[in-house]
This record gives C-alpha cells, sequence and structure tokens, in this order.
C-alpha cells in the first residue's frame, strides 16, 4: 500500500495553506500521526487519571511487595518444594512449573493423536476415516472447557475409590501391583535415589533436583553422542557408498550414560501402597492434571489432525507416485516422501496449536488444577486482594511463554524451509 | 481331414457371465476398502471393536433413560424398580430446560421473547449469509434487527430503540443535506462546526494535560522506576498543553478551509449532529413519547441474563463488533504510517499472547479501575468489551493474511486508476481480502463462539455455569453431569458444526476460479 501515495508528480509550488496538512498526500501521513499520538496520549491520561483516582479512594497504591509474603495456603500438586509459609512469589513460581507441565504433556499428546487421526482420515479403508472424521467433527465443534469438565467429572465419579482395593473381596486391583487408578488421581512408581545428593544417613532414598539434572546431563550427552555417530554414518556412505549399520551403537549411545549414571545414584522405585485410607507412596497424577491433560490433548489433537490432513493433501499426487514408480512400499512412502515435505505446510498452523495449548491450559482453574491462573491470578488475587499486579504479572507470564515460543518455532520453521533461490 | 469333422460352430458370442460375487457389489467394495491387506484388516476390526464398544456401552443407557422425574434419587429409584443397571437421568433436562437455555434469573413469563430474538436472528442472518438468493430489499431487516433484538431481550420502552434509530436516519438525511449545500452556506456552516469542534477539541486536550499532570504528581513517590514514569507523565503533559491551542486552531482552520471541496465539512456535522440527537434529545423524546403510547417490555437487567442465551448474546454481539474492528486493525497493520501500524502490531500481539481468561478476569476486576469513579458499567458490558477485543486482534490477523495473498498488481491497478486509499480499499482490496478470509474469520467466530463458555470461570451463569452452580449443587440434581454436559455439548456442536459447513459452502460458491 505504501506505493499507493508515492512518486506523486511535484506540486505546484505555492502558498502553503494549512488544509494542506489534511489533503496533501506528502503531509498527509505526518497529520494523521500527530493527530494519533496527541489520541493515544489522552487516551493514557483518561485511563491514568482514572486509576490513580480510583486507587486512592479505595486506600490502595501499586506495589510488588505481596510477592514476598507468605501465602498461606497449599499446593496440592508441587514439582518444587513449596508449603504454605513459602512466598506468595514462589507460590506463581509453582503455578508457573504447573502450567508448562500441563502444556508439554499435552503438546506432545496432541500431536501424537492429531498426527494419528490426520493421516488415518485420509486412509483408503472406509470404515476407519470415516471414524476420524467423526472424532475431529465431534471435539472440534464442542468447547474444551466441556470436554475437560465431562473428563473431571469421570475421573471424580467413576473411578474406584481407594478403599476399594482393600481386603480379600477388593472390587478393584493395581495394573500389575504397579499402577492404581482411582478417585483421588493416578498413583504411579516414583523414580527415587539411594545415593541421592539430598540422601542424609537416616533420609532413606529420596530424590532432588541435583540427580535429575545429571540424569538430564546424561540424555544431552547421548543426544551428541548419536547425532556424532549419525554423521560419522553419512560420511563413510558418502565416501564408500555403504552405510554402516549404526543402530546398535545409537541404541548404546542413549542407554549407556542414562543406565551409568542411575546405576551411579542407585535408582530404586517407591511403589505406591494402600496405607490407612488412601495410597502412600509413589508419584501421585492428580485427577484434575489427567482431565486437563487428557482434554486438551483430545480437543487440540483434532485441530492437528485437519492440519495434517491439509499438509498430506498439500502434497501434489505426482510425488505418492513417482515413489511408488521407484518401487517403494506405501508405508515408507509416508515417511519418507510424503510427511517430510508436508511438514513444511504442518509446522506453522502445528506452533500456533501449541500456544492454544498453553493459553488454553488457563482453564485448570474450571477443575482446580494449581496453575500460574490458579495460584497467582486465583488464591493470591483473592488473599491479597491486589487484582492490577496479579493480572498483569499474569499475562506478562503468558505473553513471555507465547513470544519464547513462537521465537524458537519459527526459527526451527526457517531451517526447515525450501532453501529457494 | 480335421475340420470336416467339426460337429458345432458358434456363430454368436456367450453372453458376458456376471462377476463372481467376491468381484462385484458390497463384497468387492469391502474387500477393496476394508480388508485389502493385513494392516487395513486388522484396522477395520479394532474400528469395528471401537464403534461396538461405544454402542455397547452407549445405547442401554441413552434407551434406558428416564424423563420423567423430580430428582436424581428419585430417577435412580426408577430404574432400580424397572431393574435396570444403566440408565440415564433426562428428567433433569425436562427439569432444568428453562434454567439451561436462560439461566435461573430471567422472567419465565417474558421466555418468549428470547426465543423469537433468536428466531428472528436467523431471519435477519439469512439475507447476509445467502445474499445470492434473497432479494436484496431483506437487508433492511438485518439492519433493522440489532434494535430489535436490543429491546426484546432487555425489554425497556420501544421508543429507545426507535429514537436511536430515528436519530441516526437524521443523521443519513443531515449528511445528505450538507453534501447538497451550496458554496457560500458550506463556508458558513464550516465557519460554525470548525469554532466549535476547535475549541472542543483545545478544552479536551487541556483536561488531558492537566489530567496528565495529576499522574504525575501522584506516582513521583518512591523508588526510581516512579521517578521515571513521573517525569514521562510531565514530559506528555507539557507536550499536550503546549499543542492544546495549535491543535484546536489546526483542526478549526482545517474544517473551514476544507469547505470548498472536501468531505470533512459534512462528516464532522453529521457527527455533531448524532452527539446532539443522542445527548439532548433521546432521553426526553423517548420518555415522552412513552408517556403518550407506552409500548413497554417488562425490562430485564443484563445480570439476569443466562444460560444458553448469555452463550448467544456474547457470541453474535461480539462477532458481528469485533469484524469492523479487525479490519481497522488489518488496514492499520498493514498500513505505512509507523505510529499507527505500532500501535496495531502491539495491540494484535498483546491479545493473542495471553489467554482469554486473563482477559476476563481484567473485565472482572480491572477494567473497573480504568473507568471514571461514577460510569456504571454493567459486567456483561465489560466482558463484551473485552471479547470483543480478543477476537478483534484474531479476525485482524486472519485479514492480515487475506490482504497479503493479493497480487500487488491489485494495488498496482487501483493506483493507476487514480483511485484515493479509502476508494481503493473500499471497491479493490476489501471484497477480495474478505473473499479470501472468510474461512478463517468462520473459524475465529465459532472458536469464540465455543470460547463464551469460558464467562463460568468468572462467576457468570451462562450453560456451563448453570450446569456447575445452580444444577450440580442443588440437592435435586447433586453431582449428575453426563447428561447435562453431553446436552451442552449436543447444542454447542449443532451451531459449530452448522457453522463450518456453510463455511465450506460459501467458499465452493465464491471461488471465481475455473475448475
Amino acid at each position: 500500500m505504501t506505493t499507493m501515495t508515492d512518486h506523486v508528480a511535484e506540486a505546484p509550488s505555492g502558498s502553503f495553506k494549512l488544509s494542506m496538512l489534511l489533503n496533501d498526500t506528502r503531509y498527509r501521513s505526518l497529520t494523521f500521526q500527530f493527530i494519533a499520538l496527541v489520541a493515544i496520549i489522552a487516551f493514557m491520561a483518561f485511563v491514568g487519571g482514572n486509576l490513580v483516582r480510583n486507587l486512592a479512594e479505595a486506600g490502595l497504591n501499586i506495589s510488588y511487595a505481596f510477592l514476598g509474603e507468605p501465602a498461606g495456603y497449599d499446593i496440592n500438586q508441587r514439582p518444587i518444594e513449596y508449603d504454605s509459609q513459602s512466598s506468595h512469589g514462589r507460590a506463581a513460581l509453582v503455578g508457573l512449573i504447573n502450567t508448562l507441565i500441563v502444556a508439554f504433556l499435552a503438546c506432545i499428546t496432541a500431536t501424537i493423536f492429531g498426527v494419528i487421526a490426520g493421516v488415518l482420515r485420509l486412509s483408503n479403508n472406509w470404515i476407519v476415516s470415516k471414524l476420524m472424521s467423526f472424532y475431529v467433527e465431534i471435539f472440534r465443534n464442542v468447547p474444551v472447557l466441556i470436554w475437560i469438565l465431562i473428563i473431571f467429572s469421570v475421573m471424580i465419579n467413576a473411578m474406584p475409590a481407594p478403599r476399594d482395593f482393600r481386603g480379600d473381596d477388593a472390587t478393584s486391583s493395581m495394573l500389575f501391583d504397579l499402577f492404581a487408578f482411582t478417585n483421588r488421581g493416578v498413583f504411579a512408581p516414583a523414580p527415587q535415589f539411594t545415593n541421592s545428593f539430598a540422601a542424609t544417613a537416616e533420609s532413606g532414598p529420596t530424590s532432588t533436583g541435583l540427580d535429575w539434572l545429571l540424569v538430564v546431563g546424561a540424555l544431552v550427552l547421548s543426544f551428541f553422542v548419536a547425532r556424532a555417530i549419525g554423521s560419522w554414518a553419512t560420511a563413510k556412505q558418502e565416501a564408500t557408498g555403504d552405510r554402516p549399520t549404526t543402530w546398535y551403537l545409537t541404541l548404546a549411545a542413549w542407554l549407556l550414560p542414562v543406565v551409568l549414571v542411575c546405576m551411579f545414584l542407585g535408582l530404586t522405585w517407591n511403589v505406591p501402597a494402600l496405607k490407612g485410607f488412601n495410597f502412600q507412596g509413589g508419584m501421585q497424577v492428580r485427577g484434575s492434571l489427567i482431565a486437563l491433560w487428557f482434554a486438551l490433548a483430545i480437543y487440540t489433537g483434532a485441530f492437528i489432525a485437519e492440519n495434517v490432513r491439509a499438509g498430506i493433501l498439500a502434497i501434489s499426487k505426482g510425488q505418492t507416485e513417482a515413489a511408488a514408480a521407484l518401487g517403494i512400499r506405501p508405508g515408507r512412502i509416508m515417511s519418507l516422501v510424503i510427511l517430510p515435505q508436508a511438514l513444511r505446510v504442518i509446522i506453522p498452523p502445528l506452533i500456533s496449536q501449541y500456544l492454544n495449548i498453553t493459553k488454553n491450559s488457563s482453564l485448570a482453574i474450571a477443575v482446580g488444577y494449581m496453575d500460574v491462573t490458579g495460584t497467582l491470578g486465583g488464591i493470591t488475587l483473592l488473599q491479597t486482594g491486589r487484582a492490577i499486579e496479579t493480572i498483569l504479572l499474569l499475562m506478562l507470564f503468558y505473553l513471555t511463554i507465547s513470544l519464547l515460543i513462537s521465537f524458537f518455532m519459527n526459527i526451527f520453521n526457517n531451517r526447515m524451509k525450501l532453501k529457494e533461490r | 481331414m480335421a475340420d470336416q469333422n467339426i460337429s458345432f460352430v458358434r456363430h454368436d458370442q456367450i453372453p458376458p457371465s456376471p462377476p463372481p460375487t467376491s468381484a462385484a457389489g458390497p463384497v468387492k467394495w469391502a474387500r477393496e476398502n476394508l480388508f485389502s491387506g493385513p494392516v487395513n484388516t486388522i484396522m477395520t476390526l479394532l474400528a469395528i471393536f471401537i464403534i461396538y464398544r461405544l454402542v455397547a456401552g452407549a445405547f442401554p443407557w441413552f434407551w434406558n433413560g428416564v424423563w420423567d422425574a423430580d430428582s436424581i434419587r428419585e430417577c435412580r429409584d426408577i430404574l432400580t424398580a424397572a431393574g435396570k443397571s444403566t440408565g440415564a437421568c433426562f428428567a433433569v433436562l425436562v427439569d432444568r430446560w428453562d434454567h439451561l437455555l436462560f439461566g435461573f434469573k430471567y422472567p419465565a413469563t417474558e421466555y418468549w421473547r428470547p426465543t423469537l430474538a433468536f428466531v428472528l436472528l436467523l431471519f435477519a442472518a439469512a439475507p447476509a449469509l445467502f445474499y445470492k438468493y434473497v432479494p436484496r430489499k431483506f437487508l433492511l431487516f438485518t439492519a433493522l434487527y440489532p434494535f430489535i433484538a436490543f429491546w426484546l431481550v432487555w425489554g425497556g420502552s420501544l421508543w429507545v430503540p426507535v429514537v436511536i434509530l430515528v436519530s441516526i436516519i437524521a443523521t443519513m438525511f443531515a449528511f445528505r443535506a450538507v453534501e447538497g449545500l451550496d458554496v457560500n452556506m458550506r463556508r458558513i456552516l464550516a465557519g460554525i462546526v470548525g469554532l466549535a469542534s476547535g475549541l472542543g477539541l483545545a478544552y479536551l486536550l487541556y483536561q488531558g494535560a492537566t489530567e496528565l499532570w495529576f499522574i504525575s504528581n501522584s506516582v513521583g513517590t518512591g523508588g526510581a522506576f516512579a521517578a521515571i514514569s513521573s517525569y514521562l507523565f510531565k514530559a506528555a503533559s507539557i507536550f499536550m498543553f503546549v499543542f492544546f491551542i495549535p491543535m484546536g486552531i489546526f483542526v478549526g482552520y482545517a474544517i473551514y478551509d476544507d469547505a470548498e471541496g472536501g468531505g470533512l465539512v459534512t462528516i464532522v456535522t453529521s457527527l455533531f449532529v448524532l452527539y446532539a440527537l443522542l445527548a439532548y434529545v433521546l432521553g426526553p423524546l423517548s420518555s415522552g413519547l412513552n408517556s403518550v403510547i407506552p409500548l413497554e417490555l417488562q425490562a430485564v437487567p443484563s445480570r439476569d441474563m443466562g444460560g444458553y442465551m448469555l452463550c448467544m448474546i456474547l457470541g453474535v454481539v461480539c462477532v458481528s463488533l469485533s469484524i469492523p474492528l479487525g479490519i481497522l486493525l488489518a488496514l492499520g497493520r498493514q498500513s505505512s504510517m509507523p505510529l499507527i501500524k505500532g500501535v496495531c502490531v502491539v495491540f494484535i500481539e498483546f491479545i493473542r499472547g495471553v489467554p482469554l481468561i486473563t482477559l476476563l478476569f481484567v473485565a472482572n476486576v480491572m477494567l473497573a479501575y480504568f473507568m471514571p469513579p461514577e460510569s456504571n458499567f454493567d459486567l456483561i458490558l465489560r466482558v463484551i468489551i473485552m471479547i470483543t477485543m480478543f477476537s478483534s486482534a484474531y479476525i485482524a490477523e486472519v485479514i492480515r493474511g487475506g490482504l497479503a495473498a493479493l497480487p500487488k498488481g491489485q494495488y498496482e491497478a487501483a493506483d493507476s486508476l487514480g483511485l484515493n486509499y479509502t476508494q481503493a480499499t473500499r471497491l479493490i482490496i476489501l471484497p477480495q481480502a474478505l473473499k479470501i478470509s472468510i474461512p478463517g474469520i468462520v473459524n475465529v467466530a465459532v472458536g469464540l463462539f465455543k470460547d463464551t463458555t469460558l464467562v463460568s470461570v468468572i462467576s457468570m451463569f451462562d450453560i456451563v455455569g448453570m450446569i456447575r452452580g445452580p444444577i450440580q449443587q442443588s440437592t435435586d440434581w447433586i453431582s449428575i453431569y453426563w447428561e447435562v454436559y453431553l446436552f451442552a455439548a449436543l447444542v454447542f456442536f449443532v451451531v459449530c458444526y452448522s457453522i463450518s459447513q456453510y463455511s465450506q459452502w460459501l467458499e465452493r460458491e465464491l471461488r471465481t476460479d475455473h475448475r
């Protein structure tokens, strides 16, 4: 649109009239911007003046000091240490980590659901493709909040209570004696380390952040070693024409460091067991987390399925036929020819679906999962009454997460892009 | 000779025999589509198993459903008495039908009003949705519909929407009248209007400057950040103060100077007329008319709206408001003026970066702080403002995609025809860009309609709020969930699925390439 007003022939020079500021294309955009600037400042003045007056009238001020004060409430799902004496700031941090946990889990699961459903919807198998269309249409056209509430209600009402697992005539039993699905959530074995950094002589097996850092470090090491093996094999293939068999080397590179670290730390599993009225030990994944995770995954999966389907349909049929003419099997045509090309079409909408999951995870407040909306925007807001500060912080959190995700995904997207001349 | 021994020579062809049953009809179809290989066969069997489990689980539950009971206990008693192990209590839908649709506060005698408004909505939407098949003159009803619907749903005196409508029509006539004036009359009018708006603007800017000075004094204490912001506010105040008289003079003179050819006089005069009508004529005239000919429906305050009706109100109002706003934002984002572009980019990216829930929190607890102390926006209006902002940012992005997809030649062709920016945008750019954006806009509209359920989080009683509050917490229907949530899912599915089917139909309809 810039071209619309440029390159106007030199206007006849005459006396400058004030209306030229409005009617002459040479000055008009400056005039408009000046008016816009004045309007923005006037709007700020209006809003800011009201804010100052209203705050003064209510005897409030803008202060973030409450973040250092003790929160005084408990959070049932806490990935880092937290008790009711911890500060509001730490409660917000716990909530932020909980948001990231559920968003991460839901992104992975939704991608799996979406890719499977999207590919199967294009299948030649009539009944399978119809079943997948049914799934996509049903889940896309109903609000995610309703799905969250349905799954949560099922978790609460239809799962057996822990007491059903007791006694000889128990109506429910644990899966493989390791997992217990109850109306209080799912109990699963938790990994612990006998030689943990946090372990003292009397504490027994435990785990701390440092242990997990070590495990993650081992995985990062494995990643680089596996990549080195891959590039070595490629170099050898280009030099000799034969690709050496590397799958056992890669497997070893992935397994060996982690196994060694686990042996060094002394990995044991803390298996949940029924004690008293509830299961003790192990890892408790609450119904609220499962409801949120599963609902977000299955809802967003339906959207991702549509993106995947559109991406695959965007690849011309000639590609499939050419691959078939080369004698490649149908499964490999999909994985070697179609999907790599379709990914370029699929990834941009996939990014926005991930962003949607992160933002929709704020619906946690409807089922009582303590994400950042539940802690900072929920209980902290109610207890301190500092609406403006908490909501601004909350928006800042989500804005940062959104901008970071789109930043990294854009980098990835650019690297995936076709290099065109 | 051997050929003398031939006793029979066929003269006609054997009629083609039908294909074997395994290569024709449903069997062939099944073989090709369902059992073409081991993997396919396994998938088919798996799919049939899943369908069987779904149907076997859900069908008895539906079939045994109890439609007539007063409470969940009675319903279960009926089921046990009939010896059925499973069954739905659809009685809750019968019992709480009104609550699910209209909320629990809307006066029961007035349910016909939102119902009628909903039916009329279909008629009002039809000329816009199926513009090729419905005569254009029915668009008049679409234009009238907002006033009718407002009166039906909120009630009160009929004369208020009528007078507003008449004011708008009168403004349009004033616009025409000023356009038709001769030059001398326009000069005089422009002088008056220019003086009035110049003085008004100067007064507003002066107010703004003093307001900024007031803010700068009250944030000045404590910390470097406060000191810096105090200086910023002071600088802005001085800026406004320096410019308030020149801006007023400039605007006033520009309007006067524009009198001969430009449209500025006409627009500003019409705005003055509209403001005068709404501010000074609307109240007295409508109450006067009402005392002469009382045409009144029982007034229903906004906080009494609820149930599915609330979702409908929010969805329809916010989508219709956010499309024009989204177009403006998209054009602003494409603008070559850095300041306007910057404002639009920041607004769009900010809104798109935060969840709707935080915006609803803003509407619920924060927006009141930014309004003048005496102003009294009710919650539904604040929510409408925030949801409209939210969806206009998304619609702006969709339309920006449409604008970017237009070939550059279209812009250049518009330039070469000598069209100015407004004409080019209105006649050349937007019709094409909007056409490309329709599927995206419909997606946003469907998403927005689904997101209206989020208002239940800020304790408004939409359909989900009704279920979670008054229904699930009542002693009669304590913790009933499948029946009510499936009902809510169903009503949303019907609307959203129809809209998306409409969008696909429209896409085919609008396709102008030759295929």
